[in-house]
């Protein structure tokens, strides 16, 4: 219903008075959405908000033991990706499909790479145990009676045995920060949240990531050019929202603890 | 509504939106508002008649007419859970919104759909799916913790069902958003020429007021939810006292959906009276303002609410005097809207079909609903109260009697728009008669239940509490025996109704302006609007 003909004229949807009008409509409309998005992630921080006041120290220590550096090299790679989302945006308005097209490829590719470095942070914190809540547990059997109390943790076996540490690419300093963080009760709490708030968040870069596809596609077929090209507004929008969100998570975890 | 040019050309009556396209497919992928209103009907229709199935068994058990007890105590905490959580999450949210809303929204505002069509096709099957998806955990892994899941019993002690519970419910609150969304873009941008803001019925108002609570609540119960998956999947702890969390959290986040959500059931409920009350007084509505204001105002005041659901939960005295003055807040634009209601029908030619039957029993239950509401606002008090009967009597008086009336009076209103037939008024007005009498008979006695102490949620209780427990599971067969006859009324008037007028009850509003059942696109030329909408005299 909605597409450019090969002419280049656009066709609004017969409910619509005009195009203008149907892209007001649809403007409204992905911007009520994307309040709900800030809003789901509103309630994240607000707990954030609280049990960092609760367990200062947990936070403080945990977020040494992230590595800011992979935070910061993401950051910057969804900074990119939004400049190339929005230069995007502003070629499909000019008619450059071919330019969009690339630019669309490279968000794309820098939302990958956004999940790549992430890929790497998880999998050493799988390898180490500071992994929210019942994971964080040494041995299975340890988990199971329910007596955490009575288990030494994961990481503090680890640290024990330097062999597995180095096979783990666990620095000496970063041991001392270990020790920190599991000397202090409730520990588990700060993974909880690092792992909830950067894994809704890297399901939202997947979907962004698909969606950007669909425009890319979109894009290539001619579908959208200079008379219609919400979509593609609609979907770089979404991915904006996406990086805000990033914005804010990377120094309260990363950063600020 | 005087509205200028809104022809109905009659020679063309035969064709209309029902059949615009004919077979199951057509329905299926229909892009029609108002067809997509009739199938959250006919869906909620089925799940309401589950949810009351299980009503039906916690009463039955608890009239101990036996001397076996009828369901064991494992049971009887699922019956409840699947009662409320179909009832609440299935059936009173999305009823009037979804159903009656998307019929009539878009037509009322003179435009040809909702501004996102698919979208709405979209949310339907969003809320399928997550029907679905908590149904089956009714096949795989019952829930016995309630429909308000509360921590740590849900986290750390019952099944991995509440993931499936909880997962239908994150499902549905989209599609719940996505519907809230929809209106509110067609609110702002597909009035018809002349359909000022101050010129847009009542009914609309209270969607409107309705999607905004929609958008801005759901959110948090979908975080909520989540959380309690992950809880549940990963133990992150969040909730989970053993590992930091705070239980209590867990409920100041679902009630602050939750409380809100009260205010989605009840709004749109009170957008129906308001057309209801004006069509059958044959008489302006008064207080026009007053009325479309007070249902943004209650959606306002219901977000600062949510506290008086945990006045024993250990929160500081000071926060319980606030949540409480704020509750007792909520009153003032409901008693505005009652007051003005009253004021209409005053001196107005007031006829008692079945739908003014529903809209009266409305203002009748919603009153005691919201008297009684004050006591449990007032901590003092409700700390007797607290997990009582009363406050089971108190919330099924607004719930049911305020919402349901309203949609039973909204089906029997809107019934001849919708298939162009006419319901029985009798039979209308049995099923009234039958469900006002039984749902009085039902949970008044439940408030006195309440006051005498008897916890609510109890399989079983003390022996003095038997005799109005068992006059309170008679009331309850005589609310579904009226429904049953309602049901029976819709499917008649379906099958075998009289043809309607393009107008039977001589309203103003313009969903009565086009034929019965309307054309495809609703108008045959978009209507000008050039004065208020109940324009009566």
């Amino acid at each position: 219903m909605t597409s450019v003909s090969s002419s280049g004229e656009f066709h609004h949807q017969h409910h619509f008075k005009s195009a203008e009008h149907q892209y007001a409509s649809s403007k409204q409309g992905i911007w009520l959405f994307l309040c709900t998005e800030i809003l789901m992630f509103g309630g994240l921080f607000v707990g954030y908000l609280i049990y960092h006041s609760l367990y200062p120290t947990v936070f403080k220590n945990g977020s040494e033991t992230l590595d800011w550096k992979m935070g910061a090299v993401n950051t910057i790679v969804l900074l990119v990706s939004s400049f190339t989302m929005a230069a995007a945006i502003n070629y499909v308005q000019r008619g450059l499909h071919k330019i969009a097209a690339i630019m669309l490829v490279i968000t794309i590719a820098c939302a990958g790479a956004f999940m790549v470095i992430k890929y790497f942070e998880y999998s050493h914190k799988f390898h180490v145990g500071t992994v929210p809540g019942k994971f964080s547990l040494v041995d299975p059997s340890c988990g199971a009676g329910g007596k955490r109390a009575d288990c030494e943790s994961k990481i503090s076996a680890l640290l024990k045995n330097p062999a597995e540490l180095e096979k783990n690419h666990v620095s000496a300093e970063e041991v001392s920060r270990l020790k920190a963080v599991i000397s202090q009760p409730k520990w588990e709490m700060f993974y909880g949240f690092y792992f909830v708030m950067t894994g809704l968040h890297g399901v939202h870069v997947v979907a962004g990531a698909l969606l950007i596809f669909w425009v890319f596609i979109k894009t290539l077929n001619r579908k959208v050019g200079p008379e219609y090209y919400t979509p593609v507004e609609g979907v770089g929008l979404f991915w904006h929202v996406v990086d805000l969100v990033w914005i804010y998570l990377f120094p309260l975890l990363y950063l600020v603890g | 509504m005087s509205s200028a040019h809104t022809k109905t050309e009659h020679g063309h009556t035969d064709h209309n939106y029902l059949n615009h396209g004919s077979g199951i497919w057509s329905w299926m992928t229909t892009l029609d508002h108002k067809r997509i209103g009739l199938m959250y009907f006919a869906t909620v229709a089925t799940l309401f008649l589950i949810g009351g199935f299980f009503a039906l068994g916690i009463r039955l058990h608890l009239a101990k007419f036996g001397a076996e007890p009828l369901l064991d105590p494992d049971t009887y905490n699922k019956f409840m859970t699947f009662h409320g959580a179909i009832m609440v999450f299935m059936v009173i949210i999305p009823g009037i919104p979804a159903f009656l809303g998307n019929f009539v929204l878009p037509i009322q505002l003179g435009a040809k759909d909702v501004a996102f069509p698919r979208l709405n096709l979209a949310s339907y099957y969003v809320f399928i799916a997550g029907a679905l998806i908590a149904a089956s955990s009714m096949v795989f892994n019952q829930v016995d913790t309630g429909w308000t899941f509360y921590t740590p019993y849900s986290t750390s002690k019952t099944s991995n069902g509440v993931i499936l519970l909880v997962l239908g419910a994150f499902t549905m609150g989209f599609s719940s958003i996505l519907t809230g969304l929809n209106f509110i873009v067609t609110t702002h941008k597909l009035r018809a020429p002349g359909m000022t803001m101050d010129r847009i019925p009542l009914m609309i108002w209270a969607l409107y007021s309705t999607s905004i609570i929609q958008i801005l609540a759901t959110p948090i119960l979908a975080i909520t939810l989540l959380l309690i998956g992950a809880e549940k999947t990963l133990g992150v702890g969040i909730f989970d006292p053993d590992l930091g969390g705070d239980p209590v959290l867990f409920q100041h986040f679902f009630w602050f959906y939750s409380h809100p959500a009260v205010y989605i059931m009840i709004l749109p409920a009170m957008g129906v009276i308001s057309e209801l009350i004006t069509a059958f007084s044959k008489k302006t509505i008064f207080g026009y303002r007053a009325i479309a204001y007070s249902s943004v105002a209650i959606a306002a005041v219901s977000f600062l609410v949510w506290g008086h659901h945990m006045f024993v939960s250990g929160q500081s005295t000071l926060a319980g005097i606030l949540f409480s003055l704020i509750t007792m807040f909520v009153g003032v634009p409901t008693a505005i809207k009652l007051f003005n209601w009253i004021s209409t029908m005053y001196r107005g030619t007031v006829t008692f079909d079945a739908p003014m039957l529903f809209a009266l029993g409305f203002m009748f239950l919603f009153t005691i609903g919201g008297l009684t509401g004050v006591f449990l606002a007032s901590t003092g008090m409700d700390v007797h109260f607290h997990d009582t009967y009363f406050v089971v009597a108190h919330f099924h008086y607004v719930m049911v009697g305020g919402t349901l009336m309203a949609l039973m009076g909204g089906i029997f209103y809107w019934f001849p728009k919708m298939f162009g037939k006419m319901t029985s008024d009798l039979g209308g007005r049995i099923s009234w008669v039958l469900i006002f009498t039984g749902f009085n008979v039902t949970f008044f006695p439940q408030f006195v239940l309440g006051a005498m102490g008897m916890p609510r949620r109890y399989f079983d209780y003390l022996p003095e509490y038997t005799n109005l427990n068992q006059i309170s599971t008679i009331g309850s067969w005589l609310i579904g025996l009226g429904f049953l006859v309602g049901l029976i009324t819709i499917i008649h008037g379906i099958l075998k109704g009289e043809k309607a007028s393009d107008n039977p009850w001589g309203a103003k509003t313009l969903e009565w302006q086009t034929s019965s059942p309307p054309p495809h696109e609703n108008f045959t030329t978009t209507p000008t609007v050039t004065a208020g909408p109940y324009d009566f005299r």
